[in-house]
C-alpha cells in the first residue's frame, strides 16, 4: 500500500479538525499530511478568541495537542500556500516550496469584511479575526478612551464588548434597524438594544457610515444623515467573505457572492481538490460558524478513507451571552417557513422576548428566538422539526421538559453529538461527570451552551455526582448555608436533628463550623462550636506532623516595624522555636507544644500583634509590593491598600482559602495574579482580577473590572467575597468555583459581573452588609481564648497533669534550630 | 484455676471536664489515653497515640459517628476510627488499643493494663 500526500491550506479550526479527524481513521498512515498556515501559531480556538483579551493566554486557547504533528505529519507556520498548479498537482509557498499533491483540502476560513468606506485603512482602524489582530486592539486601547464598532451582529457586539472590557466607552453602528439583524427578528432585537444600552453600551441602527478621517488625535466617523462621532478607534465587523483567491486563482468554481463551490462530499470542481470550514460554499450556503465547518471536515476526512459520508444542510442555531445578555436562535428563526406561526413572548421591562415558530397546526416546532433568558435554549433546540409535548404557550414559559430527550436529538450542535452518543459515554464509558463525558464526546467543548443538557442527561442516568456533603447531610455546602441563613437554626445539633442524620463527622462538621461562622456567631471555640472545629481551628494553630503547632503572626501586607520584627525573635528565641520565612510574607514559628500556645499568644499580643491564620478556610494573606511609595514604578499605594484589605477580610470563614495580592504597577511584584482576589494598580485606580490560585493546579487570576476606586474596587470584592462564602462547595477555591459558575451559566465570570456588578439578582446589598457585619464583628479570636478559663483550660498537654509536657515530642538542632525527630517506622499494624 | 481480675483505676478528670463530642488526653503511667464523650454522655478511651502519623494526637481529633458507630478522626490524615472497638474504619488491619473507661461519683477513671 503506498503512502500518499495530502496537503491542507490553512491551519485555522477547520483545517486542524481535519487533521485529526484524518489521524483517527487512518491508523495505518496511508496518507502523509503536511498543513500550511498562514498565522504564525497552531490553530487556536477562534470561538473564544475574545477572551484572550480577559486573560485566556495564547497557550490555552491552543487546539493542536501535543504529538499531533509526528510521524508522518507536518505542520508549516507562517506560510502561505499562493499558487496551486492543478494539472502537475503542487503548491507553491510564500517561502518558495514546492509540494505535490494527492489531495489538496482548501481550509483557508474566511477574512472580515471592511465596507469600502473612504479613511477605512487608516491608522486606528482594525478587524477582529485573530490573536494578531486582539493584539493590535488591546495596544490601541491603552492609548484612547473610546471606540466604535462598524457592525451590529453576532461578531460586532462580542467585539463592543471586547472594547467596554478593555476599559473603553463603546458603540454600535448598525446598519440595519435592528441589532444581530441575521438571528434575531425585532421584537428580539428591540429587547436587545434595551439591554446593552443599560449595560453602558451605545448602539446606533439604521446608520450608515460614509467615511472616517483622522482629526487631532483620533478619528471622526461621518454618516449618512451628516452626524458625526469622535472616537480612538475603529473596529470594522461588518460580516465576513471567505477567503477563495487561491481556488479563484486556480480555476476553481466560486460562488457569485464568493465561496469555493463544493458538492455534497466537499470536493470542488476539481476532484483532488476540496474545500471545507468558511470558505466553502455548500448547498449554496457559506457557513460562518464552526459546527458545519467540523461536519464539513469528518466528510473529508471519511471520504480521504474511502468512505461515503455526506454534508447535509446545518443547524444555524445560535446562542450566546452578550455583556451578560443571553441570545439564542435557532431553526426557522424568521418564519420563513410558508404559513408559519409565531408565539410571542415579551417582556421589555424584565428584558426577556421568547419568540417560537410552529408550523400552522401547532404541531411541530420549527425554530424560535430567545432573548434575556435563553435557559430553555439547549433543549429547544433539540426538539427542531419534532412534534410538540406541548402547547406553544406551555413551552414559552415553562420550558421544555428534557425527560423525554430521543437518542437521536442532537445535543451538541458544534460538534453534532447526539443525546444517544452522550447516554453511551455515560453507561458504556462509565463518564460520571461533565467533564468525563466533554473529554469522551467532545460534547459541550465549544460554545458551552448544551453544558446544561449534559448535566441533565447525568442526572437522568443516575450517576449525576451526587451534592450530598456526607452520610449525615444530603445536600451541598451551599444548600446547607441557605438552610442555615433561613431557618436561623445556629447550633450543629439542631441543624443534624432536623436536616440530618447521625452525629456528623470530619466533614460536615467543619463545614457547618465554617457556615455558623460566616453568620457571626461568636467566638469559634464557644459552645458547642468547639466539637465542630477543623484540627487547626480546634487549636487556632497549625499542627505539624509530630503534634507540635506552628504560630504564624499576622503582618497585614508584609509591612513590619523593627520592632516588631524584635519581638517576633524574642517570641521564638524564649520558647525555643523554629523560624522560617513563609511564602506569604510572613515569619512562621515552629515547635509549640499545645500548652505553650497561650503564652505564646499573650507575649504576641503585647507586642501588639495577633496571631494569625496561617491555617483555617480563611482569609489567609493579602501579599503587597512596596509600590509608589518607594518603588520608581509604582502608580499606587499598593502596601496601604493591601494592609486595609487584609485588616477588613482578616477572619473571614469560606469554603476554602483566600488569598489576596496587591502590585503596585503592572510588574506584578506581588504575584497578585496567583491569587483568589489579585489587584494591580494602574494609572486610573486599580485593576481587579479573580480566580487565581498557586497549589497542586496553578491559574492565573481573570480581570474583572478595571480602573475602579478604592471604594469600589472595596466594594466589589466585599460582594465577590461573600457570594464565595454563600455559594461555592466545600473545598473550592475561587477558580474551581468559577469552573463551576461556567458549567452552569455559560461564562462564570460573565454570570458574576452581572451578579455583582450589574446586581441581576437583587444581591449585592445584602452582600455588602453581611461583609459590614462581618467586618465590625471581628475581634482577635487568639485574645480573646486568653480572657476564658473555660476555652484556656483547652490548651493543656494532659487533662491530668496539664504542664507535663508530652514526652514523645523530641527535637534535634539543625542549622542552629531545633526540628522534630521523627519516631522509626510511623505505622503500626495491630492485628485483633 | 481462678483467674483474679486485677485493674488499677485510675482517676483522671471529673466527669464535667470532659465536654460531649470532645476528647482531652490522659497521662495515665507511661500511657498517653483519648478519653471522650459522645453527644449521647458514653465515655471511652484509646490509645492518644495515631499509628499513621506515631504522633499523640487522637484526643484532639473530631468525634462523631459512621452509621451508629461513634467515631473519632485523627486530626493529622483524618483516618476515622471506632471509639468502641479502636479500629480504623478507612484502612482495615490497622487499630489503636483501647481502654476500659467507666464514670464513678462523678469521676472519669481508666484501667490501663
Ligand atoms: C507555611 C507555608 C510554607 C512556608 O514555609 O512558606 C505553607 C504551609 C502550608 N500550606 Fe501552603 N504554605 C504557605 C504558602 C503557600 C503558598 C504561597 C503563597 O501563599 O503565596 C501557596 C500557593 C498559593 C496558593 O495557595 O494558591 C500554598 C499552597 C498550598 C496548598 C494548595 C492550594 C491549592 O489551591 O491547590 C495547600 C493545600 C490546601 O490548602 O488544601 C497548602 C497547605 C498548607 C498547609 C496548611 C498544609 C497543612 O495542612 O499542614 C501547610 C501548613 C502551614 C503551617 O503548618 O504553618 N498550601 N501555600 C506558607 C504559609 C504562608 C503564610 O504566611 O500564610
Ligand atoms: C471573535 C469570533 C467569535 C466567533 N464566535 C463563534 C461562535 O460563538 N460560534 C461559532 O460557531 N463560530 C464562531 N466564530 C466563527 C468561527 O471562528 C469560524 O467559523 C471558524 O474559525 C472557521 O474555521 P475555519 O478553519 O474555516 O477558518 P479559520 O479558523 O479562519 O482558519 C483559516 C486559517 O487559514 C489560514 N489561511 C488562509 N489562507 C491561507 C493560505 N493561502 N495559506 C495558508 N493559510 C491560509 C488563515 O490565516 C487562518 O489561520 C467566531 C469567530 C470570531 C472571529
Ligand atoms: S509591582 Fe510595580 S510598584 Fe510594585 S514593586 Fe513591582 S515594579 Fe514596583
Ligand atoms: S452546542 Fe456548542 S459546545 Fe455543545
Amino acid at each position: 500500500m503506498s503512502t500518499r500526500q495530502l496537503v491542507v491550506v490553512g491551519n485555522g479550526m477547520v483545517g486542524q479538525r481535519l487533521v485529526e479527524a484524518v489521524r483517527q481513521r487512518d491508523p495505518q498512515r496511508r496518507w502523509r499530511i503536511t498543513v500550511f498556515g498562514e498565522e504564525p501559531r497552531p490553530a487556536y480556538d477562534r470561538v473564544a478568541l475574545t477572551s484572550y483579551l480577559t486573560g485566556t493566554t495564547e497557550e490555552e486557547l491552543r487546539l493542536v495537542q501535543d504529538g499531533c504533528y509526528d510521524d508522518g505529519c507536518e505542520l508549516v507556520l507562517d506560510e502561505a500556500v499562493v499558487e496551486i498548479d492543478r494539472a502537475a498537482r503542487r503548491v507553491r509557498t510564500s517561502a518558495g516550496r514546492e509540494l505535490a499533491y494527492d489531495a489538496l483540502v482548501l481550509a483557508t476560513g474566511s477574512r472580515p469584511f471592511v465596507p469600502p468606506v473612504p479613511g477605512a485603512d487608516l491608522d486606528g482602524c482594525f478587524v477582529y479575526r485573530t490573536i494578531d489582530d486582539l493584539d493590535a486592539i488591546r495596544d490601541r486601547a491603552s492609548s484612547v478612551t473610546s471606540g466604535v464598532v462598524v457592525g451590529g451582529g453576532l461578531l460586532g457586539l462580542e467585539a463592543a464588548n471586547a472594547l467596554l472590557a478593555l476599559g473603553l466607552d463603546a458603540s454600535v453602528v448598525e446598519f440595519a434597524p435592528r441589532l444581530m439583524p441575521a438571528q434575531i427578528d425585532r421584537g428580539g432585537g428591540e429587547v436587545l438594544r434595551r439591554k446593552v444600552e443599560a449595560l453602558g453600551l451605545t448602539a446606533r441602527l439604521d446608520t450608515a457610515t460614509e467615511r472616517i478621517e483622522a482629526v487631532d488625535g483620533g478619528l471622526r466617523l461621518t454618516f449618512a444623515d451628516g452626524s458625526d462621532l469622535d472616537t480612538g478607534m475603529v473596529v470594522f465587523s461588518a460580516g465576513i467573505r471567505p477567503r477563495d483567491e487561491l481556488a479563484r486563482s486556480a480555476g476553481l468554481a466560486v460562488g457569485e457572492r464568493g465561496g469555493i463551490v463544493v458538492d455534497e462530499a466537499c470536493r470542488t470542481s476539481d476532484p483532488a481538490i476540496w474545500a471545507i470550514g468558511e470558505c466553502a460554499l455548500a448547498g449554496g450556503r457559506v457557513y460562518g460558524l464552526v459546527a458545519p465547518g467540523y461536519e464539513m471536515a469528518e466528510v473529508v476526512a471519511d471520504r480521504l478513507l474511502d468512505g461515503d459520508a455526506a454534508f447535509a444542510e446545518a443547524d444555524l442555531s445560535t446562542k450566546l451571552k452578550l455583556l451578560g445578555v443571553d441570545v439564542a436562535s435557532f431553526g426557522d428563526a424568521h418564519a420563513a417557513t410558508p404559513d408559519a406561526l409565531e408565539v410571542v413572548y415579551a417582556d421589555p421591562v424584565g428584558g426577556v422576548y421568547k419568540k417560537l415558530v410552529v408550523t400552522d397546526d401547532a404541531s411541530r416546532l420549527l425554530g424560535g428566538v430567545l432573548v434575556g433568558d435563553a435557559s430553555a435554549y439547549a433543549a429547544l433546540r433539540t426538539m427542531v422539526g419534532q412534534p410538540l409535548t406541548d402547547t406553544p404557550e406551555q413551552l414559552l414559559l415553562a420550558g421544555p421538559s428534557t425527560s423525554d430527550l430521543g437518542d437521536d436529538a442532537q445535543v451538541c450542535s458544534c460538534q453534532n453529538v447526539s443525546a444517544g452518543a452522550i447516554r453511551a459515554a455515560i453507561h458504556d464509558e462509565g463518564c460520571a461527570d461533565v467533564g468525563a463525558v466533554k473529554a469522551c464526546t467532545r460534547a459541550g467543548t465549544v460554545c458551552g451552551s448544551c453544558v446544561p443538557l449534559l448535566k441533565t442527561l447525568l442526572t437522568q442516568s443516575g450517576v449525576e455526582a451526587n451534592p450530598a456533603l456526607c452520610e449525615h447531610f444530603d445536600v451541598g455546602r451551599a444548600e446547607l448555608f441557605d438552610i442555615v441563613r433561613v431557618t436561623g437554626l445556629r447550633t450543629f445539633s439542631e441543624l443534624i436533628a432536623r436536616h440530618g442524620r447521625g452525629r456528623g463527622c470530619d466533614i460536615c462538621k467543619p463545614v457547618v463550623a465554617s457556615i455558623l461562622a460566616s453568620l457571626g456567631t461568636g467566638h469559634v471555640l464557644d459552645g458547642e462550636q468547639a466539637t465542630l472545629q477543623d484540627t487547626n481551628d480546634a487549636f487556632l494553630a497549625n499542627i505539624q506532623r509530630n503534634g507540635t503547632y506552628s504560630v504564624v503572626p499576622r503582618v497585614p501586607g508584609g509591612e513590619l516595624t523593627p520592632e516588631g520584627l524584635i519581638a517576633i525573635g524574642e517570641v521564638a528565641r524564649d520558647f525555643g522555636l523554629y523560624s522560617k520565612i513563609t511564602g506569604g510574607q510572613r515569619i512562621d514559628l515552629l515547635g509549640a507544644r499545645v500548652e505553650q500556645l497561650p503564652a505564646i499568644w499573650k507575649r504576641l499580643v503585647d507586642a501588639g500583634f495577633e496571631s494569625g491564620h496561617a491555617y483555617g478556610k480563611a482569609l489567609r494573606t493579602v501579599k503587597s509590593c512596596v509600590g509608589s511609595t518607594w518603588c520608581r514604578y509604582g502608580v499606587q499605594d499598593s502596601t496601604s491598600l493591601a494592609i486595609m484589605l487584609e485588616l477588613r477580610y482578616r477572619g473571614l470563614r469560606a469554603p476554602h482559602k483566600i488569598k489576596a495580592g496587591v502590585s503596585g504597577c503592572a510588574r506584578e511584584c506581588a504575584e497578585a495574579r496567583s491569587k483568589d482576589v489579585g489587584i494591580i494598580a494602574s494609572e486610573n485606580g486599580w485593576n481587579l482580577y479573580v480566580g487565581g490560585n498557586g497549589g497542586f493546579r496553578p491559574r492565573h487570576a481573570e480581570l474583572f473590572a478595571s480602573d475602579l476606586s478604592t471604594a469600589e474596587l472595596v466594594a466589589l470584592v466585599d460582594r465577590f467575597l461573600m457570594f464565595y462564602v454563600r455559594t461555592a462547595d466545600r473545598l473550592q477555591r475561587t477558580a474551581a468555583w468559577i469552573e463551576a459558575l461556567s458549567d452552569e451559566h455559560g461564562d462564570g465570570l460573565a454570570y458574576l459581573r452581572r451578579v455583582l456588578v450589574d446586581d441581576s439578582l437583587g444581591l449585592t446589598a445584602e452582600l455588602e452588609a453581611a461583609m459590614e457585619a462581618h467586618v465590625g464583628a471581628y475581634t482577635d479570636e487568639w485574645a480573646a481564648v486568653l480572657d476564658d478559663e473555660e476555652k484556656l483550660s483547652r490548651f493543656v498537654s494532659f487533662v491530668n497533669a496539664p504542664d507535663a509536657p508530652d514526652p514523645s515530642i523530641k527535637f534535634e538542632l539543625e542549622r542552629g534550630q531545633i526540628r522534630p525527630v521523627v519516631a522509626g517506622p510511623t505505622l503500626e499494624v495491630v492485628r485483633r | 484455676m481462678t483467674v483474679i481480675d486485677v485493674r488499677l483505676w485510675t482517676v483522671v478528670c471529673s466527669y464535667d471536664r470532659l465536654p460531649p463530642e470532645r476528647g482531652v488526653a490522659a497521662l495515665v503511667g507511661d500511657a498517653q489515653v483519648a478519653v471522650f464523650r459522645t453527644f449521647g454522655g458514653d465515655v471511652f478511651a484509646l490509645d492518644n497515640r495515631d499509628p499513621f502519623s506515631g504522633a499523640y494526637v487522637l484526643s484532639r481529633g473530631i468525634v462523631g459517628s459512621r452509621g451508629a458507630e461513634p467515631t473519632v478522626a485523627s486530626p493529622l490524615h483524618k483516618q476515622v476510627f471506632s471509639l468502641v472497638t479502636g479500629e480504623c474504619l478507612d484502612e482495615p488491619g490497622v487499630a489503636v488499643p483501647v481502654y476500659e473507661v467507666r464514670v464513678r461519683d462523678g469521676d472519669v477513671e481508666v484501667a490501663v493494663p
